[in-house]
């Protein structure tokens, strides 16, 4: 298939086809479509609080937002089962709250207190929580990727029926990690979905100059056996739809997927590069605030299936802020870590009673 | 106590652990149906199959970090470096992903799994495959690194390893592998951390990890046969965690120290073990303590040459005269 046919076809697919029908869309019930619009909301307001609170002095290091980008982590995430694992790159808030952290643990991670996520350990690239099968928050470009599969060769070697969900970026598919990770998943055929959110950029380099083959990353996949898909990350019926196929492949037929998700993010790389504008037009971004917004596109949606009024809506938002401003006030709340807490979750004897641990011969400072 | 090689012993350590534990799982180039490039999986795949004892492709980054994510869930990986010094092209997953996630996520996860495989030089193959990477990796809190110095320590600090729950990283001795020594049958651990006195003396200290611990049991030979200077001889085995009381109480007893050491000079373990006994012990000390290392520079082919650049006995006697 050459480029231009794989672009049309994209194209048509987004035009053709109607998402809301697919079975697992069909089967939703309306209270489930308004909570794929709180959990949007709660992630926007989330980050715009983030925002907010950075440029008021009250953390450190870098902030990557993902608004723009939350029908991805709200979509995939809504599919998970008991047994399915998640595990992303440094633009990780988004994913943390829609596996259902707590936006309190998680805004105290980024004020870098001990009541944090990952006991401020961790800061804004390093989110984890285990208990819900989320394993960060990375921040080295494709890292995470043969972690991802590693997971997923855990799952088939303990004979679990599950998935791993492991996000990258489409600056990431240019990594040898990634593409290291493609062979092993293909040739092992083990249960990982790897999910492209292409937001176009890679800090300031667009996919146009960071890519060969750029009109659709996912089908390099190709070139390892693996099956492959893009989607319209604007659109949460088409993200659920095209990832519970992945996910449906890992678990029925233990085979890895890698799905391309088209989305945006309006805000720069990180808060260094904030408006952004240096590499791309303004019209552009407004093009897409105005047009291609999954918030407003999912609302809209909401509102012309009867499901949501403007009202309930408007709630929403003033409960996601309402939270996030408490979320602030835990965090600014709360102590930092003690300082001995530097020496704390190096080695596992340090922090447990083992044999080793009691002998002290673990122990060093 | 049967006489077997350091490979063999590495060989039963690795056949135990995949008996004794389900989680316990074999993987790197070769491991499998070929036997490990340096025999030391030999007959585990035929014995354990392909589920337990796994090949890979060229992928160093990928597959070490496969298992840093199998670990997460639980499994306890070995995952086998062909040569220590191809770490290099898995450095990010090593130190990055396997040194740090357990501090980075408040010690929400912890990485069961050792990572193995030869190091050193002295085998004629030129700098890019005798590296022995053991400083850099103890640069990184969060990992381990042991270096067993005989087939003894080798079978104990891997099985060690292996039932540790931090990631280890063991660098076997590509020298060794034939090497033998008396190892027991049943089975035994030696625990991360603890150094060895392999001779005592009251002269001079001569503390190594490695194979140089050979070299400088060679050296106290001579040291006592032809000049009546009784050294002791410490092995670290595990360069980190690392016995400081160990090296501390060699100071008190000896007075003098000479550090014998196969990494380069420059930022090595022998640097930090010098630090070490400078702020801790230095009023102990009757003459300032002196290293042997591997001349600092790539490894040399030239195996004429490469024997010279590695520490020698003779380097380590002449050292050990020059405080004596
Ligand atoms: C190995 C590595 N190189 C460079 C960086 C610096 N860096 C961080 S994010 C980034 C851009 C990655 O873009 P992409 O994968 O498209 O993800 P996005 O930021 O768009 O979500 C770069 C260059 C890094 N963290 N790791």
């Amino acid at each position: 298939m050459n480029k231009t046919s794989v672009a049309s076809k994209i194209q048509a697919e987004v035009d053709l086809q109607d998402f809301s029908k697919v079975s697992t869309n069909a089967a939703l019930t309306s209270d489930q479509k308004v909570e794929f619009l709180r959990g949007m909301v709660r992630i926007r307001r989330f980050e715009q609080a983030a925002l907010k609170y950075y440029n008021q002095g009250c953390m450190g290091g870098f902030l990557h937002l993902y608004i723009g980008q939350e029908a991805v982590a709200v979509g995939t995430s809504s599919l998970l089962h008991a047994d399915d694992h998640i595990i992303t790159a440094y633009r990780d808030h988004g994913h943390a709250i829609a596996v259902g952290m707590d936006m309190k643990e998680c805004m105290a991670e980024l004020f870098g207190k001990a009541t944090g996520c990952s006991k401020g350990k961790g800061g804004s690239m390093h989110f984890f929580s285990p208990e819900r099968h989320y394993w960060g928050g990375h921040g080295v470009v494709g890292g995470q990727t043969p972690l991802g599969l590693g997971i997923a060769y855990a799952l088939k070697y303990k004979k679990v029926r599950g998935a791993t969900l492991c996000f990258l970026g489409d600056g990431a598919v240019n990594q040898g990690t990634y593409h290291e990770s493609l062979n092993l998943a293909g040739l092992w055929s083990l249960p990982v979905v790897y999910i492209i959110e292409n937001n176009q950029y890679s800090m300031g380099t667009s996919v146009e100059r960071s890519s060969t083959f750029r009109n659709c990353l996912a089908q390099r996949a190709e070139g390892y056996g693996i099956a492959w898909d893009t989607a319209n990350g604007e659109d949460l019926y088409e993200v659920r739809a095209k990832t519970q196929g992945a996910i449906q492949r890992a678990h029925k037929d233990c085979r890895p997927t890698v799905l391309e998700v088209r989305t945006y993010r309006y805000y720069g790389h990180s808060v260094a590069d904030a408006n952004a504008k240096k590499y791309r037009s303004t019209e552009e971004i407004e093009r897409h605030k105005n047009f291609h917004d999954p918030i407003r596109l999912w609302s809209k949606r909401l509102l012309d299936e009867a499901i949501v009024t403007g009202k309930l809506i408007d709630q929403i938002d003033e409960e996601a802020v309402r939270e996030v401003e408490s979320a602030v006030q835990f965090a600014s709340g709360s102590p930092p870590p003690r300082e001995t807490a530097i020496f704390e979750d190096i080695y596992y004897e340090v922090d447990h009673a083992t044999q080793a641990g009691c002998s002290g011969t673990h122990f060093f400072r | 106590m049967p006489l077997i090689t350091y490979r063999k012993a590495l060989n039963n350590a690795l056949a135990e652990e995949l008996l004794r534990d389900e989680n316990v799982v074999i993987i790197g180039e070769e491991v499998a149906e070929y036997n490990g490039a340096y025999k030391v999986t030999e007959g585990l795949w035929r014995r354990f199959g392909s589920r337990r004892v796994v090949d890979t492709p060229i992928s160093e980054a990928g597959f070490i970090g496969l298992g840093i994510g199998a670990s997460m869930l639980g499994m306890r990986p070995v995952i086998e470096l062909m040569f220590w010094s191809f770490a290099y092209v898995a450095f990010d997953q090593i130190i990055n992903n396997a040194g740090c996630i357990r501090y980075m996520s408040g010690g929400l996860i912890h990485l069961p799994l050792v990572i193995r495989g030869p190091a050193n030089g002295g085998t004629n193959v030129g700098a890019t495959h005798s590296h022995t990477p053991e400083n850099f990796i103890a640069n990184t809190p969060g990992l381990k690194v042991v270096c067993p110095a005989t087939a003894y320590d080798a079978k104990g600090l891997m099985k060690a390893a292996i039932r540790d729950n931090d990631p280890v990283c063991v660098m076997e001795n590509t020298l060794l592998y034939g090497e033998r020594w008396d190892v027991p049958e049943e089975e035994y651990l030696i625990p991360l951390g603890v150094a060895d006195v392999k001779r005592s003396g009251t002269d001079v200290a001569l503390i190594a990890h490695g194979r140089a611990v050979l070299t400088a049991l060679k050296a106290a030979d001579i040291l006592a046969r032809q000049h009546h200077i009784y050294a002791e001889v410490i092995d670290l085995r595990s360069i980190r965690p690392l016995d400081e009381e160990a090296v501390l109480n060699a100071i008190r007893k000896t007075h003098r120290a000479v550090l014998v050491d196969e990494n380069r000079p420059f930022c090595a373990v022998s640097s930090q073990i010098a630090a070490l006994i400078q702020e801790r012990v230095f009023d102990e000390l009757d003459a300032p303590v002196v290293r042997v290392c591997t001349l600092d520079a790539p490894a040399i082919y030239s195996p004429e040459l490469e024997k010279r650049q590695l520490p020698t006995a003779e380097r380590v006697v002449s050292k050990a005269l020059s405080i004596c």
